[in-house]
């Protein structure tokens, strides 16, 4: 993400402000853009939402199948995330399979939703080792200016919230389906929180140009009780130990500001 | 339902003899690959990985050179035989995650500006994997860079912590990695004090990610170590044959 071509003076223009405590966009070091969040957009997905985060724009379908669990997690439902930069949503995607970035954001939602323990998986399971519930989870991009991480975590969770199981019978050993939906068993309300190192001052919710500026890139996810559950640094830059340090703390507050979207939706 | 593993003992020994704070046993040999420009093997506990570099050298496909500077391409791989149950060779999402976080990594230790127009190609492959591959090849591959004399800024060295039953451990072995709570990564420049890679999974507080930060960096410090030694190594060997050479 940290691709595309930025005039020098704007560069300089973008460390100078952040390193006096300001922002290009007016905001504080460790404000968010304006958040939006609407969830069940999509009728035919289990569950769905899209957040606006600023000008980014997120679209999270959750649809849920059934299949055959991991041979080592014979007792566990299947969760996959996956991401697309569709090339609507900004001049530097491209059509084709997904490249680097789209794998690496989806992972990282990915992990923060599994390693929180988000989703109940041993409650998806229909006949051990068999049968059990798949939850598919797709991030769409649709406008892409700037942490595409953060908004796709919280948009997944949106979706997730608002997702529907359909109930079913076993009939001898086959499952068969009856009219009415129960929620998605949901344990943890995971949330990521980036910063973006410029010049060795981190800024929070970083938007494209500052994503084409920053050193490096660095996101926590917190589950409900406070732990962080997932990290990952991303860019070519470095962090000291004291900025991390700093990030979690900071991160742990504003994980705190984000859930409430999610909650009130 | 299996039951879980013990992990840590009474007495705080882990599963294979070590202590909480203590890294596997390390072997690291520079200059094993005879095409390369540059290579190192790693062995650390069950660990065999063998990084190899060709470059800096023209870029393939033409457009991806850039005028002002070289690149840095990754390709972390694991065979098909290295894990318990047989991999497929095509590359998998984790493993292009991998390659990316690896190269992320290794660029800020590398004067790439030194090699405008040209490519440096990395080729990384697990022969065996034990748990903690991603680190063992970021210390293997700075190895293999400063094997091809690429100038660096400092020896890039990594090293996960971690937490494993009740307890934070040191360069977790994949039995931790996978019945384990938590596993945080943590690549490190030591003359620097900078780290250029971070990632976790599991859970942890806010102080025990804290601690756990202290031990893999101890760890690192501690590989670094070995890392040098194994470097200048190489060339006492050379220096003792070129004797031997004068002698006769």
């Amino acid at each position: 993400m940290t691709s595309g071509i930025i005039s020098s003076i704007r560069r300089k223009q973008i460390a100078q402000l952040i390193a006096s405590g300001k922002r290009v966009d007016g905001r504080g070091p460790t404000d968010y853009r304006p958040i939006q969040i609407e969830t069940g957009i999509i009728e035919k997905a289990e569950g769905s939402a899209r957040v606006r985060l600023g000008k980014t724009e997120v679209l999270v379908g959750v649809k849920i199948g059934l299949g055959a669990p991991f041979s080592d997690r014979p007792n566990d439902g299947v969760l996959t995330v996956n991401a697309e930069f569709v090339p609507l949503a900004s001049p530097e995607f491209e059509a084709g399979p997904p490249k680097e970035e789209a794998v690496e954001l989806a992972r990282v939602v990915d992990r923060g939703i599994r390693e929180s323990k988000a989703i109940d998986l041993e409650a998806l399971c229909i006949v051990p080792g068999k049968k059990v519930f798949v939850v598919f989870v797709d991030v769409y991009i649709l406008n892409h200016d700037g942490n595409l991480i953060d908004a796709s975590a919280l948009s997944a969770l949106g979706a997730l919230v608002s997702a529907k199981v359909f109930k079913y019978e076993l009939k001898e050993g086959e499952v068969e389906m009856k009219p009415g939906f129960t929620e998605l068993p949901l344990k943890n309300l995971p949330v990521a929180v980036t910063f973006a190192d410029i010049g060795g001052r981190l800024v929070v919710d970083p938007w494209i140009d500052e994503e084409k500026v920053m050193d490096s890139r660095l996101t926590m996810s917190f589950g409900k009780e406070g732990k962080i559950c997932a990290i990952q640094k991303g860019g070519t830059g470095t962090l000291t130990p004291q900025q991390i340090v700093e990030a979690a703390n900071m991160a742990r507050e504003k994980a705190e500001e984000l859930r409430k979207f999610v909650e009130k939706s | 339902m299996p039951k879980k593993p013990k992990l840590v003992n009474k007495k705080g020994i882990r599963t294979d003899g070590r202590k909480l704070d203590e890294i596997r046993p390390l072997k690291l040999e520079v200059g094993v690959v005879h095409n390369a420009d540059g290579s190192a093997y790693i062995e650390q506990g069950k660990n065999k990985i063998l990084a190899a570099l060709y470059g800096p050298r023209e870029v393939h496909p033409r457009h991806l050179a850039l005028p002002d500077r070289g690149i840095l391409r990754c390709r972390y791989h694991m065979a098909p035989f290295s894990v318990d149950e047989r991999k497929s060779p095509a590359p998998s999402r984790r493993e292009v995650e991998i390659s990316k976080v690896i190269r992320e990594a290794l660029e800020p230790a590398i004067f790439l500006e030194r090699f405008p127009r040209t490519s440096i190609d990395l080729f990384i492959e697990v022969l065996q994997a034990d748990g903690g591959t991603r680190c063992a090849s970021i210390t293997v591959a700075s190895l293999a860079l400063a094997d091809a004399g690429i100038p660096m800024k400092d020896l890039v060295v990594a090293c996960a912590a971690g937490k494993a039953d009740e307890h934070l451990v040191l360069d977790l072995n994949d039995i931790e990695d996978k019945e384990g709570k938590a596993d945080v990564p943590v690549a490190y420049l030591p003359n620097f004090d900078a780290v250029a890679l971070l990632q976790m999974d599991g859970q942890l507080t806010i102080d025990e990610f804290k601690e756990t930060i202290d031990l893999a960096l101890n760890g690192c410090r501690q590989i670094y170590a070995v890392q040098k030694e194994s470097l200048k190594a190489k060339y006492l060997a050379a220096k003792e044959e070129t004797e031997e050479v004068e002698e006769e």
